[in-house]
């Protein structure tokens, strides 16, 4: 695969996919029901909910109730989705996800909109950076993170359709390059071989992996051949192409949206130290809130561009024994 | 197949003694439990599991089942004494309360493969959204189900509560009960100094609940209350059981020092003989 394969044909929100994916999988499947928390629209719930109306269950801005009820929907044989910004999804209800999904072990799709600092002027209360470290913790979850608007919604479908338990599905608001094609398929817990290389590996997620694509273009003008690894499962990691990218790479460089902390990053040396000990360099939040700009803007004053990925490329292979 | 129901009040009241007398020998065998709520809810249980709900302890998941969810996980004692006086497994196992790899976990845990177990619960004020949850699904295939959740009053004060309050009337959920063990009192004392729930009756009517109290120890109250609901054809209701903790043991009733304690071997036997009598 090379990435001249990979064009962006136009940007497209990640939520627009998961609206689409989630219609796609309400007409297949009778028992997929959806949870509105008031911003319906927002999430992309809004084409399911005029769809399926009877199959829509509104229950206003109560996420604490909404999990619960979601847990109910699914002890009684449905697939319930409940989709609100990931902050509130993810972390206001985080002790019902834990007992009552998790320790249940219930097949609920909670979708985490608003992902990252990307999420722009509404500022560090809306973007979620600390939805994938608690997320991933929990026993029976399945943590899932597409990189584009097709690839989400191909993930829903998976979450629905493939996954068991409880699962988490990331992704974000802005309008940012659609460039998978929908041929690939979605397989829960397989890593991405997104360009070929053995200098460095790139292992990113979400967003990140656009930046990380540019990223492996430029390198190759120095004549540095990058690996790029899409990880559109957090949880359960794909360890081995982990491992195989540190031995044959010997060098990593992780890129999310998101804390380093407990996230992807956090994920890939837990397996790389555990396995292929080898240098990795973290494009992430470094242990700070966002905060209100446009979105593009953001993304460079974190560090979060094609360009801070390259720089730790270099800063990575200098590390290489 | 539902299990065929007890009809007369005295045979409750043995089952109830049988059930108080189980969960006194379980918690003095595990050395830790709660025993006070455990007594204030055991004629509750009693009512529901032998004169309320179709269900069937040879078929555990029969779906034309009324569930029953315990969101006060705490008391897990008397809801296995329960399950296992109805013959949903045998009464020996509740001697492993609390043991190291025991199916009856000190909160419940469905992953442990217990039969009769809807839910694993034990973060108060969770159960309740599930059985909202629940109830809308049955509502939206048409079937008959009941479902009744049980709440403790201490539990009450968790905001969450009040979200699947308004939720299961908002929705009209009259397949619905919810059942308040209102025995006064939680871990640091009476719950009016921990944190006021009164005037409850009223809390409740105002969140559009059918609101009916009844003396939670007296068959003939609870049976009348229970018939009360689901008349109402678009609404929840809601039973406050006035009940006392440590009920049917003179020496602790009332005394919230029981809520989370077990009694040693010797005070169980005093505890069974008095509940003999
Ligand atoms: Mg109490």
């Amino acid at each position: 695969m090379s990435v001249m394969q990979f064009k962006n044909r136009g940007n497209k929100p990640t939520k627009a996919g998961f609206g689409e994916g989630l219609l796609e999988a309400g007409k297949a499947n009778k028992k997929v029901v959806a949870i509105g928390a008031d911003i319906t629209a927002s999430v992309g719930v809004d084409l399911f909910s005029s769809a399926f109306p009877g199959r829509f269950i509104s229950l206003g801005i109560a996420e604490q109730n909404c999990m619960g009820v979601s847990a109910g929907l699914a002890l009684m044989g449905k697939i319930p989705v409940f989709a609100t910004y990931g902050v509130f999804s993810a972390l206001r209800t985080t002790d019902q996800i834990r007992v009552s999904l998790c320790y249940n072990n219930l097949h609920v799709i909670i979708g985490g909109a608003h992902a990252g600092v990307s999420v722009g002027p509404d500022g560090a209360t809306h973007q979620a950076l600390e939805d994938i470290a608690v997320m991933r913790v929990m026993p029976n979850m399945t943590v899932l993170s597409p990189c584009d608007a097709t690839q989400t919604r191909l993930a829903v479908i998976a979450a629905i359709e493939q996954c068991k338990g409880p699962v988490y599905l990331r992704f974000g608001r802005e309008a940012m390059p659609d460039f998978t094609s929908p041929d690939m398929g979605f397989e829960a817990g397989k890593a991405q071989l997104f360009h070929e290389g053995s200098d460095v590996a790139i292992i990113a997620t979400g967003h990140m992996t656009w930046e990380a694509m540019q990223a492996a273009i430029e390198l190759q003008k120095e004549g540095i051949n990058a690996r790029v690894i899409n990880i559109h499962t957090i949880k359960p990691l794909d360890e081995s192409a982990v491992i195989t990218a540190a031995r044959e790479c010997g060098a990593i460089v992780t890129a999310e949206e998101h804390q380093v902390a407990g996230g992807l990053g956090s994920a890939v040396s837990e397996v790389v130290s555990g396995n292929y000990p080898v240098p990795i360099e973290f494009i992430g939040m470094k242990d700070s809130f966002g905060e209100s700009g446009p979105p593009l803007e953001l993304m460079k004053k974190f560090g979060l561009t094609s360009e801070n990925i390259l720089k730790s490329c270099f800063a990575a292979l200098q590390r290489k024994i | 197949m539902a299990f065929s129901l007890i009809n007369g009040i005295p045979g409750l009241s043995q089952k109830a003694r049988a059930i108080r007398k189980s969960v006194v020998m379980s918690l003095a065998e595990s050395g830790s439990g709660h025993l006070g709520g455990s007594m204030s809810s055991a004629d509750i249980l009693t009512t529901l599991y032998f004169s309320v709900m179709q269900h069937d302890p040879c078929n555990p998941s029969w779906p034309g089942r009324d569930r029953f969810i315990l969101s006060i996980g705490h008391i897990a004692p008397v809801f296995y004494a329960t399950l296992a006086e109805a013959g949903y497994f045998p009464k020996e196992e509740l001697l492993n309360l609390r043991k190291l790899g025991s199916r009856l976990q000190g909160h419940p845990g469905r992953d442990h493969g217990l039969p009769g177990l809807e839910l694993s619960a034990g973060s108060l004020g969770q159960g309740l959204s599930v059985a909202v949850g629940m109830a809308i699904a049955a509502g939206m295939d048409n079937m008959g189900n009941r479902f009744y959740c049980l709440c403790g009053d201490g539990e009450l004060q968790e905001g969450s509560v009040w979200e699947a309050a308004m939720a299961a009337a908002h929705h009209n959920l009259n397949n619905l009960v919810l059942i308040i063990d209102r025995n006064g009192l939680q871990i640091d004392g009476n719950t009016e100094k921990v944190m006021a729930l009164e005037p409850l009756k009223k809390k409740w009517e105002a969140f559009g609940w059918d609101t009916l109290e009844c003396d939670g120890h007296d068959f003939r109250s609870l049976i009348s209350a229970f018939q009360k609901t689901g008349i109402e054809q678009s609404r929840p209701s809601v039973i406050i059981a006035k009940t006392v903790m440590g009920k049917g043991i003179r020496s602790i009733e009332g005394d919230y020092r029981w809520h989370g304690k077990a009694p040693t071997k010797e005070q169980a036997e005093e505890f069974i003989s008095e509940l003999e009598i």
